[in-house]
């Protein structure tokens, strides 16, 4: 059925098709005479039951069809058997439609148009669908609508994945079985009840597909089914708050115009005002139901209701991993002396709920004050000429003075081992017995689905071991078994690439060692104070992806210079990132730039050497919001203001992404798409932008 | 006497064909077919010859039955040589446990001579079925599954396909692992689009399958597995001194003839399947096919003597026992019948000795009537005993297969035991199939045991109710002026049978096609394939 070559028609074939169109142009005629009078009558059916016997893919004679039956139901309504009569000899226009072409959405639509009046019988269904699924088992058509019969009938579930089993068993690789299984699974499971049960089953099923992966390594049907298996795995654990800016614990200092801790009170053009500061929270998985009722702030400056909490996540659905709330400092009377106590609590109250459906694993608590800096001793007024320089000689690898900057709290003992309970014995025995299982195989047979589940088990087994990813045992591995399958599987390399550089962060921010060796100070800003605002230097490093933000929410300045970079996914965590250099990096597009716009703090962003404007397709765009899609993030309407001659229809990616933005200071230049057009496109959309490639605007 | 024999009319033929067994069948639909006028007889009552399917009775009456006696006609006469038969069969034991309930249905038995005996769904037997149409005579039964013996006398499944490895319960992970990475090894030899560098190496095709089969690492099981449940291999591969290796080229053959039968037909999912009504239905079907193309028989004909011509000795026809002399140029005689070496050949026309590996010279068979299955809840199925299995120094394998009525063999509760077993003489052969039969019912006791803990229980009845066992000798077949089939041979198919009909009957007609040209016409109507068996329709 699937893999045929296409053949080319020979001159016979070409004669019959033409004989048989000309016949299905008179058939074709007559019924929309026929239809357009609305003619009912025997022989205006026979004629559709024709056209529809040669040309199944006619919508129109399926809906003249409906039409009819409801005329002629409506004539026999007294006589129950006629209208029975009426309805049978649909499914048989329906089943030798079928016969023609079994893939006909019009015919599949119509049978179930015709058995959801519930006039018919549906014991002969299933006959009809075994017969149609020996000929394809991967007619979707057939599985779809073998669901529809199946909750027709009240069948059980449990008979439904009986039958999903012989076919299994039948041939491992009818992924379209294996699929079917899974939807039947997770029906399964939301009617038992969590824990054990759920547990039971996702066991008994690693045991079954077990068989498949040994038996035929290099088929993919059943590791697609092991992936799903691990996915369900992870998600039936409860999730988790991973991390929070400010960390329990933290003491804020607030400068006098409103800068934040030791950092950006130093370019004050470079940093915002800060009289709105975020709240945010980091969970493991994606959670929803984050609201003010759900989340309690306690302060004698603020009430949660004030609060409005919002996911970052980029695509617009009511789950995300990270959310944020912005705290309206502005009215408080902020002293040195008198610190503010701000309590958060989470998961007191039900709402919060994992995709499974998992409420939070236990209730949350964050602590922290926020305080007025002592007075400072240089003035920190406005310097108009400050630019931040991304320059070698700016930054100063000076312990002592970094020991400070990053919160302590995030490798603390204490937290971890509070939070060992989070994921059970059976999760860390399941994922131990399936990657001994997995590491067997792969001893006998070298095989590059496996490796990468092995990867996937592996990363997934630290994490449960270490949900704040302090302890990853198995990176060094991990990473080995990625340079491996960038060897043997080149046409993926991306993806394991990517893979590998999510392992690497992950490796980095692992401790605060390791992490502080990426600190910096920077220097650059001759108007600051003694100490020079933080600085992470990521750079260079041949990272095509970045991760792990659960570890950085307290970064301001990041250097991610000199990377392989096409994506910046996850980035909009940071909210209070101020400048990010992002040159030398592979982004093709001003979409890839979309993360972006969630940052409101961003002043200077260096994006220069890229290849932004290289393709001429954005082949990322149908990923982002675009003017189409009704996303509430775009505000904009066309017949808001905008200063003259601004290019909306040729730059609409670049456009959304800095209208958002309150740049000071861009880099652009070493893009494609950098001309002069384009750069004047920037200067009339982003009114603060003063430097743009390291020239002064007017 | 000679009242009781019809005349026959005419009296001369392009062809006389002596006995109705599945090579003498063959030759005769495809000379038949060929246009040539041919008459077949048979001495016995019933078609089939050494093939075919009987009641018990006339099974034991056809084992014992020796000879038949000269005709007294065949005196001093110069120009005839008498033609004797000989005992294909010797050391007949028939013993009948329960001969009440075996009268009472005696006449619900076809009991084949040549059993046990199967077909490869992709064999050559099946293929000349089909291209002489003779599948609308037969019907089928799929053999439901097969069985290995492994260690300690236990049954296991043998995992033949892709998707019974899958659902195997026996062997671990790493064997199906192991097993199917065999298996792809063979598919991937056996693709024609593959290129050379993934094919078996020509080193390896030449070297014992044994040997192959540990050069990649199968562990001993699986091997066992391969060679002689899936290979068929009969002799122990494993033993310096087997006189009969079989090459990794050969094996891999018959793994190819095994896969290709998997599935080729939807109503039978495994590879074999079985005539309805007994192995005897084969032949018969050849027959009526040959019939249609004026092929003329004549059962219950006994063949007295041999026409000679007087002058070189040739062969020119033969004396019935009704005393009528025909005339054919050619003659085919079935493996019984002994006949005088220079009444067959003049000097420029030497013997050609079909022969295939006949190392053995005999084989045992066996035949038990029981009352219950070996598994339950399935009736037709295989076990292989292969060598070791049984005792430490059993070198031959033991084929044993279980049909049971709805072949239409037997009646309902019961079921039919046909065991087999290379040997060199009959000690060798009756311990083999001895051994094997007192395997089977101790395993039955212990099952029986297990599923009734009766202690005080009532003497069961005996399992086994009648039992005949019995050392055929192997013949292969000759080529001469007359020309003589092969015996039933040792094999689970008719793979070489059908080769043999072959190279016979093409040194006889060398410008003759043995199958017709034009295939069968293709059935049209595909909705009247019965639901569980019926005419093979291809899948």
């Amino acid at each position: 059925m699937h893999g045929r070559p296409r053949m080319a028609p020979n001159p016979e074939d070409a004669a019959a098709s033409a004989a048989k169109s000309q016949k299905l142009r008179s058939l074709q005629s007559q019924f929309l005479s026929f239809h357009h009078s609305r003619t009912y009558t025997k022989e205006a059916l026979e004629i559709s039951a024709k056209l529809l016997e040669i040309n199944p893919e006619n919508y129109t004679a399926w809906n003249y069809r409906k039409l009819a039956v409801e005329h002629c139901v409506k004539e026999s309504e007294s006589d129950p058997s006629s209208v029975k009569s009426i309805f049978d000899k649909e499914l048989k226009v329906v089943e030798s439609a079928l016969r023609q072409n079994f893939k006909s959405y019009g015919a599949w639509h119509h049978r179930k148009w015709v058995l959801s009046k519930g006039h018919s019988s549906i014991d002969e269904e299933l006959r009809l669908l075994d017969k149609l699924q020996k000929q394809d088992s991967r007619n979707f058509h057939a599985w779809n609508y073998r669901r529809f019969v199946a909750a027709l009938m009240n069948r059980s579930i449990e008979d439904e994945l009986k039958y999903t089993e012989n076919l299994i068993e039948n041939n491992f690789s009818n992924y379209s079985a294996w699929h079917n299984r899974s939807i039947l699974l997770s029906e399964l499971v939301k009617k038992k009840d969590q824990g054990s049960s759920t547990q039971d089953v996702l066991s008994e099923e690693y045991n079954f597909v077990r068989d498949a992966l040994f038996t035929d390594p290099d088929d993919q049907s059943a590791w697609f089914y092991h992936l799903w298996l691990l996915q369900q795995t992870i998600q039936s654990k409860a999730p988790l708050l991973v991390s929070s800016w400010p960390a329990n614990g933290a003491d804020l200092r607030v400068s006098g115009n409103g800068c934040l801790g030791g950092a950006s009170g130093l370019f004050s053009r470079l940093s915002s005002d800060l009289r709105r500061f975020p709240l945010v929270l980091f969970f493991n998985q994606n959670v929803e139901g984050i609201s003010s009722l759900t989340v309690t702030v306690e302060a004698s400056f603020i009430t949660s209701k004030d609060l409005t909490w919002k996911s970052l996540s980029p695509k617009t659905s009511r789950f995300g991993r990270v959310w944020v709330a912005y705290l309206d400092i502005s009215s408080v009377d902020l002293d040195y002396l008198n610190p503010q106590k701000v309590v958060v609590r989470l998961g007191h109250c039900p709402g919060i709920m994992s995709s499974s459906g998992l409420p939070l694993s236990k209730p949350f608590r964050l602590e922290y004050t926020i305080a007025a800096k002592p007075i400072e001793t240089k003035s920190s007024g406005r310097h108009e000429n400050e630019i931040f320089q991304w320059k070698e000689d700016d930054f100063h690898n000076s312990e002592g003075q970094l020991e400070e900057s990053i919160p302590r709290l995030l490798y603390t003992r204490a937290v971890e081992d509070n939070d060992e309970a989070a994921a059970s014995r059976w999760h860390i025995d399941t994922m131990t017995e399936e990657i001994n299982h997995v590491r067997v195989l792969l001893a006998s047979s070298d095989c590059k689905i496996g490796k990468l589940m092995l990867a996937r088990l592996l990363m997934a087994r630290d994490d449960m071991l270490s949900p704040y990813a302090n302890k990853m045992a198995h990176s060094e591995e991990v990473l080995e078994l990625y340079r491996d399958l960038i060897r043997l599987d080149p046409p993926h390399s991306h993806y394991y690439k990517d893979q590998s550089s999510l392992v690497l962060m992950q490796q980095l921010v692992s401790s605060r060692d390791s992490l502080l060796k990426h600190c910096f100070c920077y220097e650059g800003i001759k108007s600051s104070s003694i100490d020079g605002p933080v600085c992470l230097r990521l750079n260079n490093l041949s990272l095509s992806r970045v991760g792990s933000f659960e570890k950085l929410l307290w970064v301001h300045i990041l250097d991610l210079s000199d990377n392989e970079l096409h994506s910046i996914q996850g980035i909009e965590a940071l909210q209070l990132l101020s400048c990010l250099n992002l040159r030398s990096n592979k982004l093709t597009s001003f979409s890839a730039l979309e993360p972006l716009r969630s940052l409101k703090c961003l002043r200077a962003l260096n994006i220069s050497y890229n290849e932004i404007g290289s393709h001429p397709i954005d082949t990322c765009r149908y990923l982002v919001t675009s003017p189409l899609s009704h996303s509430a993030e775009i505000s904009w309407n066309r017949d808001e203001d905008l200063p003259d001659g601004v290019d909306v229809e040729n730059y609409w990616e670049a456009f959304l992404v800095f209208k958002d933005l309150d740049l000071v200071q861009l880099d652009i230049a070493g893009n494609p798409v950098a001309d002069e057009r384009f750069q004047s496109f920037l200067v009339k959309i982003t009114p603060e932008l003063t430097w743009l490639d390291g020239q002064k605007l007017h | 006497m000679t009242e009781a024999y019809p005349q026959i009319d005419p009296t001369t033929f392009d062809l006389i064909i002596v006995g109705t067994g599945l090579p003498e069948s063959l030759i005769a639909a495809a000379a038949s077919a060929a246009g040539k006028s041919v008459l077949h007889l048979d001495p016995n009552p019933f078609y089939g010859s050494h093939f075919a399917s009987l009641g018990p009775d006339e099974l034991s009456a056809f084992l014992s039955s020796s000879s038949f006696p000269p005709s007294s006609s065949s005196g001093e006469d110069p120009a005839t040589v008498s033609l004797t038969t000989r005992p294909l069969y010797s050391n007949v034991e028939i013993s009948s446990l329960a001969p009440e309930t075996l009268e009472e249905h005696a006449r619900k038995f076809n009991l084949d001579v040549a059993g046990p005996r199967v077909l490869f769904c992709a064999d050559r037997a099946i293929d000349a079925i089909l291209k002489w149409s003779t599948n609308h005579y037969l019907e089928f039964k799929a053999i439901d599954a097969n069985f290995i013996c492994v260690e300690n006398g236990k049954l296991m499944r043998v995992p033949d396909s892709r998707s019974a490895i899958f659902k195997d319960k026996n062997l671990s992970l790493i064997e199906k692992n192991q097993l199917m990475k065999f298996l792809k090894i063979v598919q991937r030899h056996l693709d024609p689009d593959e290129d050379a560098s993934s094919k078996v190496s020509q080193e390896d095709l030449e070297s014992p399958f044994a040997e192959f089969l540990a050069k990649i690492k199968l562990p001993p099981k699986i091997k066992s597995i391969i060679m002689y449940s899936i290979a068929m291999a009969d002799h122990d591969q494993d033993v310096e001194a087997c006189k009969n290796i079989l090459k990794t080229k050969d094996g891999i053959d018959r793994l190819a003839l095994f896969q290709s039968s998997v599935g080729r037909f939807p109503n039978s999912p495994g590879a074999l399947i079985y005539p309805s009504y007994g192995q005897g239905e084969l032949p018969q079907a050849f027959c009526r096919r040959a019939a249609v193309k004026r092929c003329l028989y004549v059962l219950r004909m006994p063949v007295v003597a041999l026409l000679i011509d007087e002058e070189n000795g040739q062969y020119r026809g033969i004396r019935l026992a009704s005393g009528q002399d025909l005339f054919s140029p050619k003659l085919i005689l079935d493996p019984s019948f002994v006949f005088p070496s220079q009444a067959g050949s003049s000097p420029e026309e030497p013997v050609h000795v079909f022969s295939e590996k006949a190392v053995e010279a005999k084989v045992a068979r066996g035949i038990c009537i029981t009352r219950s299955s070996l598994k339950p809840d399935i009736s037709n199925l295989l076990v292989v005993y292969p060598p070791r299995s049984l005792y430490p120094e059993q070198d031959i394998t033991v084929r044993v297969l279980q049909l049971g009525s709805t072949s239409a063999i037997c009646p309902p509760g019961m079921f039919v035991l046909y065991l087999s077993a290379l040997c060199n003489d009959a000690t060798q052969g009756k311990k083999l199939l001895n051994t094997a039969i007192s395997a089977i019912e101790v395993s039955q006791i212990s099952e029986r045991n297990a599923g009734v803990k009766n202690e005080d229980a009532e003497v069961e009845p005996p399992f086994i109710i009648w039992k005949a066992i019995f050392i055929q000798e192997l013949s292969a077949g000759k080529y001469g002026s007359i020309c003589s089939t092969p015996s039933p041979d040792g094999n689970l198919n008719y793979h070489d049978l059908v080769d043999a009909a072959e190279k016979l009957f093409h040194a006889t007609y060398p410008d003759e096609a043995f199958f017709p040209e034009t295939a069968s016409p293709e059935n049209a109507d595909e909705d009247n394939c019965p639901e569980d068996d019926g005419p093979l329709e291809e899948a």
